[in-house]
């Protein structure tokens, strides 16, 4: 699978003279993407270096990956080369917090967790819950603009990021935006960087927007037994008065629905939703469930080798039409699916079967969420279908532009080539 | 302009959508920033989409440079006309041509005002959040351009935030459709770059938009004080007791006297007033009123006021949304800024302001967003003393400054536009301001789309305004200026 040959012109000296030779190291399997093993895994210290790399690799012709933790490197199309690793594990620091402007200043290769526990004793968090958020790092959670169970409520990962400093493959260091709520100065190239895969820059820091933890948490699940009542229940909840902050549909199979929902607040308050969701409920019975039921688009990824996780986006009203599709579809080709939807209409759908079968489900289930101007995404899938799939959707007409992007910032594709949208 | 290119151009918008006579194109000569103008070579306004990817189309064969406008209400010169240019004003495509209220979407087109898309809505518990104080005249496109925010982006964001599809004509003349009504389309993010790109990276034809259900009770508190900094202590208090408040607004003397001068929402006569308000479930807010209260009390308020009908709300924000345009009874002209500070630097940055405005002889009104840390100084002169101006421009600045070095920003709603470009080295290296124009020259490498804006060392030449000569009978004392 892995045909690439490393040319021996590759000066592996003059990029351990940038970081140092004791952090640069040579792969092992577990270093593979998509069947692809790149020579060495590259570890620089700092901002500084991490800009000489990208620039080093770009006159020499090196194709670099960024990873952080590596917890979502299976996302994209297989890359078209891959020569080295630049692993922001060195990059690892919580700069700063400054709780009385509830903001705060993170390098790319600090986890999720890590940062959480940071700001935790002056009673702050980051309202963002990624998957494994032990190994998530800043860095992939920006470059891969994951949407979890907050995002109704709190906002995108875009929307919690107040700046960001990037290196660029020429080997310039870069800050867009700023370490202030409001900043409308120059362009908003944060938003240019987040969910961009690595593909125009490696973003170094970050400066987000933090939120009070909650005085008391309440999660509520009601069980139904169609797509179309889960459906009502969701939209009825959507349209009511109830301040929730997660809202999400569980199911693995046709007729049993869960939904699933989620209160904070001071805890008088917190009754007062309990009472107004059992009223809109109706005939659902609600009942208190455990917090770990927001983990549920963990548990899909686990054990997801051989499965294909696909993104669906469609629009909150489709929600019951998306999951009727799902099982339909899956039911027909004999997988097995299991779907966890938000209630912003973002849903994650897993299939379990060979390969053929999965490959009908698929393209089926794309074209249905293509008739409702929805998008499909397979985040996760063994890689032989990468082969025949494009893991990004249907090409929309902005896609020149975004080429034209690219070319601008990283003319050499230095950064993952080919695994972005229109094989960016 | 040559008359066969005008009537090329009106070939495209007929007669109602080209203005050209001399004294209709002065009305174009600026926008909410006075202080520059330009008369544009002719002013186009097309009713459709069509009629604009013509209009660009042609523009892009002639080589013409355009500048976009809404309701010209933006105050960094963002819709200031460039020499030679023409001004492309979307008021004509005013309809709202979508609302879906089950999926909380909205489709219009770029000249609906900001505030009609919560009227439309409103009936039905839902609203547009981003509320900028001009939101009754300014249009959406325009928000679009500028990313706006208002009193209550602290606890619903601003405008990038509900902007979910753009359909945009670039400088080339083509139309891109970028995002759309399903959220996370993939590929880059170009809606969230091309929000607040201040009209420089296209023009839009079409928003998709996010709208948000009302809250069930909202309250707003006034809380008097007797100094700008007891406020924003008061302010940094309510957050850190946990509470988010839907906005968090602070005025100074001055601007309160200004306020009470131009719409009387009754305001208690203080040094400092702070209006907090709350929103939620009818049990939350009547819980969190009573927290509030006494937190503000140990600030120092000396008197605290609960807005609690509609009607009272609204008479309460009136005067806070007509603060800028309020201040024309207390002084001849005056300068805004725009800067944004981290809110823990409040106290600090004004005893600053109060100290070089002191030093430079002239008052400063002080109207912010306190929860954000968006200042706006409103510099108050009078243009017919010799000099005033000039020191006016340069307090305005020496205030931007102390912002940046406070951590903060140059701008945080108003945009870079003519008014600040020179300033953006200040906040940004030559490789940062180099990346933007990476992003600049890929959608429009020809360099048409409103070209000498938001970047210093563009090329700008424009006519400071006459100054105003007092009619006979007015300097014989026989009548006054009002």
């Amino acid at each position: 699978m892995n045909e690439r040959q490393y040319p021996i012109e590759i000066a592996w000296t003059d990029l351990e003279a940038i970081v140092g030779a004791e952090y640069i190291r040579p792969t092992t399997s577990s270093d593979m993407i998509d069947g692809l093993q790149p020579a060495k895994v590259i570890a620089p210290g700092t901002a500084q270096e991490v800009a000489k790399v990208l620039q080093y690799c770009s006159s020499a012709g090196l194709a670099v990956v960024p990873r952080g933790s590596g917890s979502k490197l299976g996302l994209g199309n297989r890359p078209q080369k891959a020569d080295l690793v630049l692993s922001t594990e060195r990059l690892n620091r919580v700069v700063e917090h400054v709780w009385g402007d509830m903001t705060a200043v993170v390098e790319a290769g600090c986890t999720i967790e890590n940062l959480q526990s940071a700001i935790r004793p002056h009673g702050q968090r980051l309202a963002a819950d990624p998957l494994w958020p032990e190994r998530c790092t800043v860095g992939g959670l920006l470059a891969t603009a994951e949407s979890g169970t907050f995002r109704l409520r709190y906002g995108a990962v875009r929307d919690l990021v107040l700046g960001v400093e990037v290196a660029l493959p020429d080997g310039n260091l870069i800050k867009a935006g700023g370490k202030v709520v409001k900043n409308v100065a120059g362009y908003d190239l944060t938003k240019l960087v987040i969910g961009s895969l690595g593909t125009l820059g490696v973003i170094t820091r970050a400066a987000f927007r933090l939120h009070p933890m909650p005085v008391a948490t309440a999660t509520y699940s009601a069980r139904v037994g169609s797509a179309t009542e889960a459906s009502r229940l969701v939209l009825a909840i959507l349209g009511s008065f109830m301040v929730y902050t997660g809202l999400q549909v569980r199911a693995s199979r046709a007729d049993q629905f869960t939904v699933d929902v989620r209160f904070e607040g001071i805890p008088e308050s917190l009754n007062d939703q309990y009472e107004k969701l059992v009223k809109i409920a109706s005939e659902a019975k609600v009942a208190e469930s455990p917090g770990d039921v927001w983990k549920a688009r963990q548990q899909l990824f686990s054990n997801a080798g051989d499965s294909v996780i696909c993104k669906c986006s469609v629009l909150p009203k489709q929600i019951g039409a998306l999951c009727d599709g799902v099982f339909q579809q899956a039911k027909a080709a004999e997988v097995a699916a299991t779907l966890v939807a938000q209630g912003t209409g973002l849903a994650e759908v897993r299939l379990d079967a060979g390969a053929p079968a999965l490959m009908k489900v698929v393209n089926g289930l794309r074209a249905g969420v293509d008739r409702l101007d929805g998008t499909l995404v397979v985040e996760q899938c063994p890689p032989a279908i990468k082969e025949s799939l494009d893991v990004w959707g249907t090409l929309k007409d902005a896609v020149p532009l975004m080429q034209q992007i690219k070319a601008k910032f990283d003319p050499a594709g230095t950064l993952n080539p080919g695994r972005f949208v229109g094989a960016i | 302009m040559d008359t066969l290119l005008v009537n090329e151009f009106r070939s495209i918008v007929g007669d109602a959508g080209l203005v050209n006579a001399p004294e209709q194109l002065r009305t174009y000569e600026c926008d909410g920033l006075t202080l520059f103008r330009v008369v544009p070579e002719l002013v186009l306004l097309p009713a459709s989409g069509e009629e604009m990817q013509a209009i660009v189309k042609l523009c892009h064969r002639e080589r013409i440079p355009f500048v976009a406008r809404g309701s010209g209400t933006g105050l960094s010169g963002g819709a200031l006309p460039v020499k030679g240019g023409v001004v492309i004003g979307v008021s004509r495509m005013n309809r709202i041509l979508d609302i879906d209220l089950e999926n909380a979407r909205v489709v219009v087109e770029p000249g609906v005002t900001n505030s009609a898309i919560t009227a439309a809505v409103s009936g039905r518990g839902f609203f547009y959040a981003p509320d900028p104080s001009s939101q009754i005249v300014c249009t959406v496109a325009g928000n679009v351009a500028e990313n706006s925010g208002g009193a209550h982006c602290f606890k619903y964001g601003v405008t990038t935030t509900y902007i979910l599809g753009l359909e945009v004509v670039l400088s080339d003349g083509s139309l891109v459709c970028l995002g759309g009504k399903t959220m996370d389309y993939p590929g880059y993010d170009l809606v969230g770059s091309f929000v607040g790109s201040e009209g420089t990276l296209g023009i839009v034809t079409k928003i998709t938009l996010r709208i948000i259900k009302k809250p069930e009770c909202t309250q707003t508190l006034m809380a008097a004080f007797n100094s700008s900094s007891e406020a924003g202590a008061a302010v940094s208090s309510i957050i850190a007791s946990g509470m988010f408040p839907a906005a968090m607004e602070i005025m100074d003397k001055l601007a309160l006297e200004a306020a009470e001068a131009a719409v009387h929402p009754n305001y208690p006569n203080c040094q400092a007033l702070l209006l907090v308000e709350l929103d939620g479930s009818v049990r939350e807010v009547e819980l969190l009123m009573e927290k509030v209260g006494p937190i503000c009390k140990e600030c120092g308020a000396w008197e605290l006021r609960l807005a609690k009908s509609e009607a009272e709300r609204m008479a309460v924000w009136k005067g806070r949304k007509a603060a800028f345009a309020a201040v024309g009874r207390i002084s001849p002209n005056y300068l805004v800024q725009d800067g944004v500070i981290p809110r823990t630097a409040l106290p600090r940055v004004l005893g600053e302001i109060d100290r070089l405005s002191a030093e430079a002889g002239l008052r400063v009104a002080n109207v912010f967003h306190a929860g954000d840390g968006n200042l706006h100084p409103l510099v108050l002169y009078d243009r017919r003393i010799a000099g005033q101006e000039q020191r006016a421009m340069v307090l305005a600045e020496d205030i931007l400054r102390l912002c940046v070095e406070a951590g903060g920003s140059i701008t945080g709603e108003h945009g870079i536009g003519e008014e600040k470009k020179h300033f953006m080295p200040v906040m940004f290296s030559e490789a940062d301001l180099d990346a933007m124009q990476r992003l600049r020259s890929a959608f429009d490498p020809d360099g048409l789309c409103n070209p000498t804006k938001m970047f210093p060392g563009t090329d700008s030449t424009y006519q400071k305004p006459i100054a105003y000569q007092p009619h006979p009978i007015e300097l014989a004392g026989l009548a006054q200026r009002y």
